[in-house]
């Protein structure tokens, strides 16, 4: 029996507009504007600008050093001479906290790009070649069952010495710490990225290219990668997020950057016993941390709305 | 519809739309019909016509941020049920008007099993005790034609086969004796032979049980063994009513010609296949002129300037055109 | 089901020993000895005998294998012998910490209950807030509920522990004074008024632990329930006449419950890294802070063993949540 019309759902059938013949609308730009009306990402974006502003600049522009100690000055409240006070040695909180910034993002930043490499690297070769996705895979499962956290803290104690032996305190130290996290934080890009490869492959587009002998490193880069970027995207995201996080809490177990790196987890190790005497001294290094994470998670979510195809280009 | 008897739903002026993000979608402007007792109506019509639309805002079943109903009513029984309260109209819903589903795999819910579904629409209605639900689920099993019902009641919908959760989800939609059952495209989703099947049990149901069915489809081969009368659907508006045979015979609206004529026939030659020129219209107005005047064949200047309203034929028919096909040329009206 | 349930175990067990080699070798690149907290008198013949002894001469394989050998029969049979006031008679050694020097397992059992009774009070009470919100935000998408709760989450997540552990403290103890700010883990509870004390050392890191679980799980209960409340079974069931809660509980939660069960059991990993977090801020004696302090202290079979009991957990959690998994959800059930 011959149907009338092809039938695709009533309720939707209903709903359905045909394609408005307007404007040429580029994918980013549908996004960004799918991204615009997400009022909570805006102000994640507005604010994460801010706060990278004064981390970056505000150390150049702010009077007081942050290695500074003045003595007379100890353990001092919070007033227009030192606007977040001071420590236990009259170094001034605030500047500690702007160049604490610097390293935080940094290390942020850092770790969650070797996270996303690793974790895309694994991802595209897990789903593109079949003979390699079985062992990938159970090595996934196998990060993914270790117990973060401890192992984190084990690894850092174990080579911290060494590195800083090798590379000097700073990079060392850095390196160190940028490797670990992003070492532990590959698995969930990783999978996310091998699906999205698998669904890709299985399109006819794929198949076609393949066919017509398109060499299998340009089938990669020229339709599988741009279709794979926007779950990366969001998880790249949150993985900033997951590495501030992660940065500050192995610093504030002690294990992080030493106390000459005033990182905003350091500054809370330091300043904890302290509490009664100067709670500023915890309470804006923990505010900082938790509004540039809130930002972040507030723009990947609206990453996450923009990018996704049911919502997007209607 | 025999004369003299009260017609079991008598709907008039129903108008639907729905107000989205990128504009309003009027899916239902101003549709009005009656059903008798123990009839059979079919209501065929395209992707978008409002067929389904129309019979879901009866019981209130659309989503209603951005579905409103904007005017209407809907007498079934004595009751208005678009003035409903919520409770009252719960009461409706499974126990005075059952509802069988497109996609039988979609609408059954994937964690409970057959028993416990059917035996929900009974216990939500207040009827019998746990022992007596659990045997009239049996016997409904028996009734829409499942065999071995005692092992398939403690199945999970996965477990059973298209055409047999289409025969739940009838069971259930049986389940308190309603008077009204309305289909929406229950054989859409399922094989041409099971489609025979279901639509022979659905004969002979309505044989057995006097319900009153509303049949909503697209596949006008489906109706033509099922219904009493068909109406015809395009744009959320009525295009035509008819006895089945009438409406087969002597099509009075050039959409329903159209469609008669692009079913293939096997006893007839042709080497194209005939099909009604255009797209459907979207529905991002309210109607102001003629919906199908763009695919038309027989269209002229009154058809652009106002909607055509239904106007009653003899032999209990209505159609909504300016163009009389018998006649030849613009009807008087 | 109990072929499922057999597979899924046996499957574990390999995984288990592999992360038991990593971090065996991990740690076994550690700088550490055993006679590093002897007085400096003793004499360096003593100290190598010492370190002959407790096999710390020999080489990788022989030791990891001592070691599983210790982990997987000797400890366990202390366990039941300890229980049960039994002596199976033959000498075993037993993991021993170069800190205290005492078995590894005796300071575990000693500090589990701190450790156990904050989280499991903490996850508990995180479910019973999270569910509930999640399903409400759902239902009523868009509405104030709905938006406050999801900034609630957010926040909740952004937050991280140790900063809201220790702003309780400046709010709570120091300046209202309501709670204790450190926990006395030697306390008793013999009558009600211990337990009320109890209770309330408890509030401050069991808060904090479960506001920082339930925002996650809120937002996965809110966004699994919106999807099932825009599935086809739900209409289905609203035409039947089901009032609005069965639709909810009935119908979309039980549907949602399948995702959300799992992600709770996968949840139980990071709660214990919560604790160690937690127990640092509040000074709790337990696992947590026995593992930092070992770290500190370069104490390797302490930090060996104790990171492989976290392994076991995380590990078991999976297993647990792929049974659960199985059992809720109908249409795996018979692979």
């Amino acid at each position: 029996m011959t149907r009338a019309a092809p039938a695709n759902g009533h309720l939707a059938g209903a709903m359905e507009k045909p394609a408005a013949a307007g404007p040429h609308r580029s994918l980013w730009g549908d996004v960004w504007r799918q991204f615009r009306r997400h009022k909570g990402a805006l102000t994640g974006l507005a604010v994460l600008g801010l706060v990278v502003a004064a981390c970056t600049a505000g150390p150049w522009v702010y009077w007081h050093d942050p290695f500074a100690s003045d003595l007379a000055a100890r353990n001092l409240g919070m007033s227009l001479g030192h606007p977040f006070g001071t420590d236990n040695v009259g170094r001034d909180t605030l500047a500690r906290v702007l160049i604490g910034g610097r390293i935080s993002l940094a290390v942020g930043l850092a770790a969650m790009l070797l996270g996303v490499l690793i974790g895309t690297l694994v991802g595209v070769m897990s789903g593109f070649f079949k003979t390699l996705d079985g062992a990938l895979m159970r090595l996934t499962d196998m990060f993914l069952a270790l117990p973060l956290l401890p192992l984190l803290l084990v690894t850092i104690m174990l080579f911290r010495d060494s590195l800083r032996d090798m590379l000097g305190p700073e990079a060392g130290v850095f390196l160190m710490i940028v490797f670990v996290i992003g070492a532990t934080s590959w698995m969930q890009t990783a999978r996310v990225v091998r699906g999205e490869v698998l669904a890709v492959k299985a399109r006819e587009f794929v198949v076609a290219a393949a066919s017509i002998g398109t060499r299998r490193r340009n089938v990669v880069l020229r339709h599988i990668l741009p279709n794979v970027m926007s779950p990366v995207m969001v998880s790249a995201s949150l993985g900033v997020a997951t590495a501030i996080i992660t940065e500050s809490a192995l610093s504030f177990l002690g294990l992080g950057f030493p106390s000459d790196f005033p990182t905003w987890g350091r500054l809370l190790f330091d300043g904890q016993n302290a509490i009664e005497l100067t709670p500023a001294r915890v309470i804006w290094p923990g505010i900082m941390i938790s509004v540039t994470v809130l930002s972040v998670n507030f723009i990947g979510d609206g990453l996450r709305d923009a990018l996704d195809p049911k919502q997007r280009g209607r | 519809m025999t004369m003299g008897d009260a017609p079991l739903l008598s709907v008039a002026g129903l108008t639907t739309r729905f107000v989205t993000r990128d504009g309003v979608v009027h899916a239902v402007s101003d549709v009005g019909f009656e059903l008798g007792r123990g009839e059979c109506l079919g209501v065929v019509g395209e992707s978008g016509s409002g067929k389904s639309v129309t019979m879901l805002s009866l019981l209130r079943l659309i989503p209603m941020p951005p579905g409103e109903i904007v005017s209407g009513s809907a007498v079934f029984d004595g009751e208005d049920l678009l003035a409903l309260t919520d409770e009252a109209l719960r009461r409706v819903r499974g126990g005075r008007i059952g509802f069988v589903f497109q996609d039988p795999m979609t609408s059954l819910n994937p964690v409970l099993t057959v028993e416990a579904q059917i035996v929900e629409a009974l216990r939500v209605h207040g009827l019998g005790t746990r022992e007596a639900r659990r045997m009239r689920a049996r016997e409904l099993l028996e009734l829409v034609g499942i065999p071995a019902p005692r092992e398939r009641l403690r199945a999970y919908p996965h477990e059973l086969s298209g055409g047999m959760r289409q025969r739940v989800m009838i069971a259930i939609a049986l389940a308190c004796a309603p008077p009204l059952i309305v289909a929406d495209e229950p054989t859409t989703a399922l094989d041409v032979t099971v489609q025979a099947q279901i639509v022979a049990l659905v004969k002979e149901l309505k044989r057995k049980l006097s319900t009153s069915i509303i049949w909503i489809t697209h596949d006008l081969g489906v109706v033509a063994g099922l219904a009493d009368r068909v109406v015809v659907m395009y744009a959320g508006q009525i295009v035509e009513e008819a006895p089945v045979r009438d409406l087969y015979k002597s099509p009075q609206h050039p959409y329903t010609r159209g469609l008669l004529a692009s079913v293939p026939r096997a006893d007839r030659k042709s080497s194209v296949l005939a099909s009604i020129r255009g797209q459907p219209p979207s529905l991002d107005e309210a109607p102001a002129s003629c919906a199908f005047a763009p695919r038309c064949d027989f269209v002229h200047e009154r058809c652009r300037r106002e909607n055509p309203r239904l106007a009653r034929l003899p032999g209990g028919r209505r159609v909504a055109c300016w163009w009389d096909l018998d006649k030849g040329g613009p009807r008087d009206a | 089901m109990a072929r499922y349930l057999l597979r899924r175990t046996l499957a574990a067990i390999p995984t288990l020993l592999a992360i038991s080699f990593v971090i065996f070798a991990i740690l076994d690149l550690a700088p550490g000895d055993p006679t590093s907290s002897f007085p400096l008198s003793i004499p360096p013949e003593v100290r190598e005998q010492y370190r002959e002894a407790l096999g710390f001469n020999d080489t990788f394989l022989v030791r990891y294998g001592k070691w599983l050998r210790q982990m997987t029969v000797d400890e366990p049979i202390a366990l039941i012998e300890q229980s049960f006031g039994a002596d199976a008679g033959s000498s075993r050694t037993r993991i021993q910490s170069w800190a205290s020097r005492s078995p590894v397992m005796d300071t575990i059992a000693e500090r589990l209950p701190q450790t156990l009774w904050v989280l499991g009070v903490s996850f508990l009470l995180g479910i019973a807030i999270a569910v509930p919100l999640g399903v409400v935000s759902a239902y009523r998408q868009y509405s104030l509920v709905d938006q406050l709760g999801t900034l609630a989450s957010m926040v909740g997540y952004s937050v991280p522990t140790f900063f809201t552990g220790l702003v309780a403290i400046i709010v709570f103890s120091v300046w209202l004074g309501w709670f204790p700010s450190f926990y006395d883990t030697t306390h008793e509870v013999t009558d009600f008024a211990s337990f009320v004390f109890q209770l309330r050392q408890m509030a401050m890191p069991v808060a904090v632990l479960a506001l920082f679980n339930a925002a996650a799980l809120s937002r996965f209960t809110r966004s699994s329930m919106l999807e099932n409340l825009g599935e086809d079974y739900i209409r289905t069931a609203r035409a039947k006449g089901v009032d609005e809660r069965g639709v909810l509980l009935r119908h979309a939660l039980r549907n949602s419950a399948i995702p959300i069960v799992t992600l709770i059991a996968l949840q139980i990993p990071g709660i214990f890294a919560g604790a160690i977090i937690t127990e640092q801020i509040f000074r709790i004696n337990g696992l947590g802070q026995a593992l930092i302090s070992a770290i500190n202290a370069s104490d390797i079979p302490m930090v060996q063993t104790l990171t492989f009991i976290f392994a076991v957990l995380v590990v078991a959690s999976n297993l647990l949540a792929d049974v659960l998994y199985g059992l809720l959800d109908p249409r795996i059930r018979y692979e």
